[in-house]
């Protein structure tokens, strides 16, 4: 039984999200993964060592991956039990594109996989009220999406797989977008996605200048800072700060939203965090419902006495 | 320009959903809402027709009877709508979907089709992909800016760290984030939105079957995080936490 993974390459590596995916792959099967990016011997390492065994390498220089990526996967995955991506946007773009092209159906927001048979995928619609399992009738491959740390990329001591070149084939209008420039927006202090405390400011804090002080919080705590998407609609933040179902799902011992209402759709992304702490001025908000500790309070109080607190300590 | 805008009806969102009991389907009231997340779209097609003297038309696929979230998207100023609206489309998947529209689009003709990202309630998030590759056209995907002239489009898409330029020509489809913000429509708006051209079609027409290949075998509620300890700031609720932060070992 084989089990493809899409793997993008994000800073010259397999993104970490590819890497959670093989994990869970090679426990269902024996693991191919289409990679896109200019690929190296510790890009094929990286995979090898969570469980690849063989790597099918793509570059597509300055045309945007999807159409040329869905093109070439198309002709490698027919026999595939199923294909296995992240929520990453070129993982969707590529995604939706193969799924048409092949005319099979896409499971996403899956949060675990099992092949027995038919391909199955446990998830949870309604902003994570309702769990439901879905079974894939189609044909195969069947091609599912699922979100960010659904998985733990572990690795098993692999070997380096084998690797194989794939051409850019002629995939007509859909490989005629063009990356003309990438801009990197940064960001100070430890990744969002791997911190172990994060202080997360929503609407609440009133304009960017709130994020001042979420930034001085989050320094004396070792924390990254996070935000809602309403504040990175609102240009307050980068949206790599971004928390939620189209942001990035987060796992802390600690998170701390000031100002956020508790959207589901920002819920999504943080109610794993082992701690929670809130602050807002409405009792009423939903955010309290999850929250370990809740202060009713207002954040432009709140934080800068705890902010002088914490200095006091040291 | 010709621009196709893709617009989805949704039950209310400030208002619980249901799924009924033998497909597990959401249940779809009769006077559904326009997704808040199509406003973007909406917005950003109406600002490349103003400047191209071009024309806007909403494509919707809702098997519900329900025309109130297409008129809210006319208010906003779009000219005219195709509405897929076919029982036979119950429960429809993103890639049938995508198949009615792209073929209703295909009948009536674009140069660029205009997305959300995801829907509020479904959020499967690949259904405009889906439609590209069967139109055959580029996907430039969660544009949070959009510039439209001389034959091609220029987008700034979200990455996982900034932001990439993209371009290519047209036909092509966008699918824009939340990042765009909608105009409110007007009293004006909304009187001539009663009178635009709504099309309906039936599957049949569009030569389009269902062909759901996925099937939900169990619905379980989550178990809700419990909440916990409520303090009201009169001052001091900073040094409660201060103490949790203790107990979780961070400080
Ligand atoms: C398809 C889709 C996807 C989405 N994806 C995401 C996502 O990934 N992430 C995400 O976060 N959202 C997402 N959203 C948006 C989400 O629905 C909410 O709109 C958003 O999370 C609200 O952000 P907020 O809490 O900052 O703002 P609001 O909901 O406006 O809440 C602001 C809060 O601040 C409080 N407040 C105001 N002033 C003060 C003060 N002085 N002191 C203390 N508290 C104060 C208010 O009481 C209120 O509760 C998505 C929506 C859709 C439809």
């Amino acid at each position: 039984m084989s089990v493809w993974v899409f793997s993008e390459e994000v800073n010259g590596l397999p993104s970490g999200g590819s890497l959670e995916l093989v994990s869970k792959a090679r426990t269902l099967g024996e693991v191919a993964v289409f990679y896109v990016g200019s690929g190296s011997a510790a890009a094929w390492e990286a995979l090898g060592n969570h469980g690849a065994s063989s790597v099918h390498h793509l570059d597509t220089g300055d045309v945007l991956p999807s159409g040329p990526a869905a093109a070439a996967m198309a002709d490698l995955v027919s026999d595939a039990t199923a294909v296995m991506f992240g929520i990453g946007n070129t993982d969707r773009d590529v995604a939706g594109r193969l799924a048409a092209r092949l005319g099979r159906p896409v499971v996403s927001n899956g949060l675990d996989v099992s092949i027995d048979g038919s391909v199955t995928v446990a998830s949870e619609i309604l902003g994570g009220t309702l769990g439901v399992t879905t079974e894939v009738t189609a044909d195969s491959p069947a091609i599912v999406i699922t979100r960010p740390k659904a998985f733990v990329a572990e690795p098993n001591g692999g070997a380096t797989p084998t690797v194989s070149p794939v051409a850019m084939a002629d995939s007509g209008r859909a490989s005629t977008a063009l990356v003309q420039e990438k801009h990197v927006e940064e960001s100070e202090g430890p990744a969002l996605g791997d911190a172990d405390v994060i202080v997360s400011g929503g609407r609440g804090l009133g304009s960017a200048d709130g994020f001042e002080m979420m930034n001085e919080l989050a320094g004396l705590l070792g924390a990254a800072v996070g935000g809602t998407r309403a504040v990175v609609d609102a240009g307050w933040v980068p949206y790599s700060y971004q928390v939620g179902q189209t942001g990035k799902t987060v796992k802390p011992s600690v998170y701390i939203a000031c100002g956020i209402s508790g959207a589901m759709q920002h819920i999504v992304g943080m109610k794993g965090a082992s701690t929670i702490i809130a602050i807002n001025k409405d009792p009423d908000a939903p955010i309290f419902a999850l929250s370990d500790l809740g202060v009713v309070g207002d954040v432009h109080k709140v934080v800068p006495q705890l902010i002088a607190g914490l200095k006091a300590r040291t | 320009m010709n621009i196709a805008v893709c617009v989805k009806q949704i039950p209310d969102p400030a208002t619980p959903y249901e799924l009924d009991d033998e497909n597990h389907w959401v249940i779809r009231p009769e006077d559904q809402v326009l997704d808040d997340t199509d406003r973007s779209g909406v917005e950003i097609a109406l600002q490349l027709a103003e400047a191209t003297e071009g024309t806007v038309t909403l494509y919707s696929m809702s098997p519900s009877g329900s025309l109130q979230g297409i008129r809210q998207a006319l208010a906003m100023g779009a000219d005219a709508a195709v509405l897929v609206d076919d029982p036979e489309l119950k429960g429809a998947d993103a890639l049938t979907t995508a198949r009615v529209l792209a073929a209703a689009m295909q009948q009536q003709g674009f140069d660029l089709v205009v997305a959300g990202t995801e829907s509020t309630d479904g959020y499967t998030g690949i259904m405009p992909q889906m439609m590209s590759e069967i139109l055959d056209v580029p996907c430039l995907s969660f544009a949070r800016k959009v510039d439209a002239g001389d034959g091609s489009v220029t987008i700034e898409r979200q990455t996982a760290d900034g932001f990439d330029v993209v371009t290519a020509p047209i036909p092509a489809l966008i699918t824009v984030t939340a990042g765009i913000e909608p105009r409110y429509p007007t009293f004006k708006g909304i009187m001539q939105a009663k009178s635009k051209p709504v099309t309906t079609l039936t599957s049949a027409e569009l030569g389009i079957s269902n062909t759901t290949h996925q099937i939900i075998r169990s619905v379980e509620p989550v178990a809700a995080r419990a909440a916990g300890e409520i303090v009201e700031d009169e001052g001091e609720a900073y040094l409660r936490i201060i103490e949790v932060l203790e107990q979780a070992k961070v400080v």
